[in-house]
């Protein structure tokens, strides 16, 4: 009696550790799954944001403009300059434009930065096109360097309409260990 | 002298027990480890009380009094960890210790040794969690949550957390294991499911809860460790991670979490009405599938914490709708609680005044949680002090005040000594008093928009502030009471009945008083567990 219920007892508790085990394997199955939940919604895919847009002749809407604000942030504050050379501008979906940012390197060495970008709304990002961006690639940056870097972007005339105000912000992180990783 | 001791050794070898430290640290028997637990949990109660204390200190009025910014922020994150993981749910693995075996007329947990092992991996983890405060750059800081990037910047004290959760996330898992086993394996011949208390239903259903989103907890704390130390990017937006995904991740353990913690509240609670109001529970079975639909609902509804991020409005309307659903079968439980009060004879001891404040005041903070589930209404909670208002209600007044009811209530049985109920009301009512001045005006401050999280506050925030803040004090140090009156109790309390409280039902008033310390050695026979039922 008190072995089979030692037997029972056994099998039951390996029964749930192997349970805790896949409960641990899931948490990291989360990790490619939230990027397939993030593909069929079409949400935040940093991966989209970071890639140019193939943009064919679209129809100009003179008629429609949209404001579109530039933003600029440090992961931490002492060891970069970085903003945007204007704050914001008034664009017609459908035209191309092209604005700079401009990145200064105090961290008294030479390294590499890594921009991260991000649109909102984020119902507006799918419409947000970049053509080049200084965030596809890491930058190599010299010690002290000072440089002026572009983006050139269309809005797609299909932004929905409730939307007139747009912000493209940057986080511009300084990393030469985890750059190589994304590209 | 001496023969009588062996001779009475011999004789009464039931009671036989290891002496000294070693009982403690080689301890398998289910009481002495349960003892531990509430101990340990009393002890982390307090620290992280006095940490509260700190916070409401420096928030008694505007402007910075007593501690720098960053030590708030230490202050807020280390309360959290000590309560969560050191206090309530600790203390809930104690009563589970206590209070399963008996109750299903098993000898001991089923597995005796794990169990020693799971207890012992708590005082390592919280040695690891307190030493942060003395490393440099101080005590995490950046919430419970974790979120990164900014847990990412912590300095020296981040592998000493990582790692001290690991330790409590493995102690809770083996913890729940043992209670799985000892419920489904070690029940007496002739008990089925459910016959069983509703405390070990809960408990049950609590133990899978855990063992499900403990481990994802780890694996999330692991990714951000490998972030930091290995260049992963899981979470590191600039190597193309998410932080997001991590909130995805921390809530997937964390909205079952919340049940972990007051799903075995509901179990003492749903012990001690019946037996104060001298009636049978009303609907035991739509208690118990109440809970096992709240326990599985917790697993769909985890984005209501973080409606803020940004998602689709498909989503937002989903967790919206799924996380109001969890009041129908909350709802349930306390219909039937109230249910089984009407037209009862109730009397009014210590531990029906718990419950019956649990009752009331966590259901309270169940409608602030349906107000945070609108998702338009959340936009302006979201990291307000309601939200700090609410999760207090259904934390202090919810689980605390269940766990104090269920040691008033068998602490005669455990000790053989009444405590003082006298002391016990002054206790309740102080309590109760206290924690409503404490936490009910932080909705105010809440609603009229002051956030959490913040040292300082703007002055329209002063009244409420110091009106919080005294609340804090008396709540805080009429705990004391609580100490004292079990002190007493032990000490030098009244001899106990076997059946103290008249209306008790249940397989553990069937034993002796106090407890044996080895009992249910040969199982209850039927005769004797229908009688445990029906008495």
């Amino acid at each position: 009696m008190s072995e089979m219920r030692e037997q029972n007892n056994r099998r039951l508790t390996l029964r749930l550790l192997g349970f805790a085990a896949g409960a641990f394997a899931f948490g990291f199955a989360l990790v490619p799954l939230y990027d397939v939940i993030c593909d069929i919604t079409g949400v935040g895919n940093p991966k989209d944001l970071l890639r140019a847009s193939n943009v064919q002749a679209i129809e100009h809407d003179e008629s429609r403009l949209v404001t579109v604000e530039f933003v600029a942030d440090l992961p931490s504050v002492g060891s970069w300059e970085f903003r945007p050379v204007i704050a914001e501008m008034k664009a017609n979906p459908g035209r191309l434009y092209e604005i700079d940012y401009v990145a200064r390197n105090l961290t008294g060495r030479d390294t590499v930065a890594q921009a991260i970008p991000n649109v909102a709304p984020g119902k507006a990002t799918a419409f947000f096109r970049k053509t080049e961006c200084f965030c596809f690639i890491p930058q190599n940056f010299a010690k002290d360097e000072e440089r002026v870097m572009p983006v050139r972007f269309v809005i797609d005339p299909n932004l929905p309409k409730s939307i007139d105000r747009v912000t493209l912000s940057y986080v511009f992180y300084d990393n030469s260990t985890r750059v190589a990783a994304l590209n | 002298m001496a023969n009588t001791a062996t001779h009475d050794h011999a004789h009464d070898h039931h009671d036989h027990k290891p002496h000294g430290l070693k009982r403690w640290l080689y301890a398998t028997n289910h009481k002495d480890i349960g003892t531990m637990y509430l101990v340990f949990a009393c002890v982390m109660f307090f620290l992280g009380g006095a940490m509260a204390l700190v916070i409401r200190a420096e928030l008694f009025q505007p402007g910075l009094q007593f501690v720098d910014p960053g030590f708030y922020n230490s202050m807020t994150t280390m309360h959290a960890l000590l309560m969560i993981f050191g206090a309530v749910m600790p203390a809930w693995t104690g009563l589970a210790n206590w209070m399963v075996p008996m109750q299903v007329g098993a000898p001991d947990m089923a597995l005796p040794r794990l169990n020693n092992f799971s207890f012992w991996l708590l005082p390592f983890a919280f040695t690891l969690l307190l030493l942060t405060l003395f490393v440099p750059g101080g005590a995490p800081a950046g919430g419970w949550t974790l979120y990164p990037p900014l847990s990412l910047q912590a300095g020296d004290s981040f592998p000493l957390t990582i790692f001290a959760i690991h330790l409590m996330g493995i102690s809770s898992i083996l913890g729940a294991i043992n209670v799985v086993v000892t419920i489904l394996n070690m029940r007496a011949p002739g008990m089925g499911l459910l016959n069983m208390p509703l405390f070990c239903w809960t408990w049950l259903i609590t133990a899978y809860l855990l063992i499900a989103v403990m481990p994802v907890l780890a694996g999330a704390v692991t990714m951000l460790l490998t972030d930091y130390f290995f260049g992963t990017s899981f979470f590191a937006a600039s190597g193309g991670g998410d932080p997001v995904m991590f909130q995805h991740i921390f809530w997937f353990f964390g909205h079952p979490e919340v049940y972990i913690l007051i799903l075995p509240a509901f179990g003492v609670v749903s012990e001690i009405i019946p037996t104060f109001s001298r009636k049978p529970l009303f609907g035991y079975e739509s208690m118990v599938y109440a809970t096992a639909s709240i326990a599985f609902l917790s697993f769909i509804v985890w984005a209501h914490h973080m409606f803020t991020v940004g998602m689709p409005l498909a989503g937002q309307l989903f967790f919206m709708l799924s996380t109001m659903l969890i009041a129908v079968p909350t709802g349930v439980k306390v219909f039937n609680w109230c249910a089984t009060m009407w037209k009862g004879s109730i009397s009014f001891e210590t531990p029906m005044l718990f419950a019956i404040a649990f009752l009331f005041l966590f259901t309270l903070g169940g409608f602030s949680g349906l107000m945070l589930a609108i998702v338009p209404a959340d936009f302006q909670y979201h990291d307000s002090y309601f939200v700090v208002a609410h999760f207090h209600y259904v934390l202090v007044p919810g689980a605390v005040f269940a766990i104090m009811a269920g040691v008033y209530y068998w602490l005669p049985k455990w000790t053989g000594r009444m405590y003082n109920e006298k002391i016990g009301k002054l206790h309740f009512w102080l309590s109760t008093i206290g924690v409503n001045v404490l936490f009910f005006p932080q909705h105010f401050l809440g609603l009229a928009g002051m956030p959490r999280r913040i040292p300082d506050y703007s002055t329209q925030f002063a009244d409420w502030n110091m009106v919080s803040s005294l609340g804090a004090s008396l709540f805080g140090f009429s705990q004391l009471l609580f100490v004292y009156v079990i002190w007493s109790a032990v000490r030098s309390g009244e001899k106990a009945a076997d059946r103290p409280w008249e209306g008790a039902h249940g397989l553990e008033w069937e034993l002796p008083t106090p407890a044996p310390y080895h009992s249910w050695e040969t199982p209850p026979t039927r005769s004797v567990i229908s009688h445990g039922a029906m008495h």
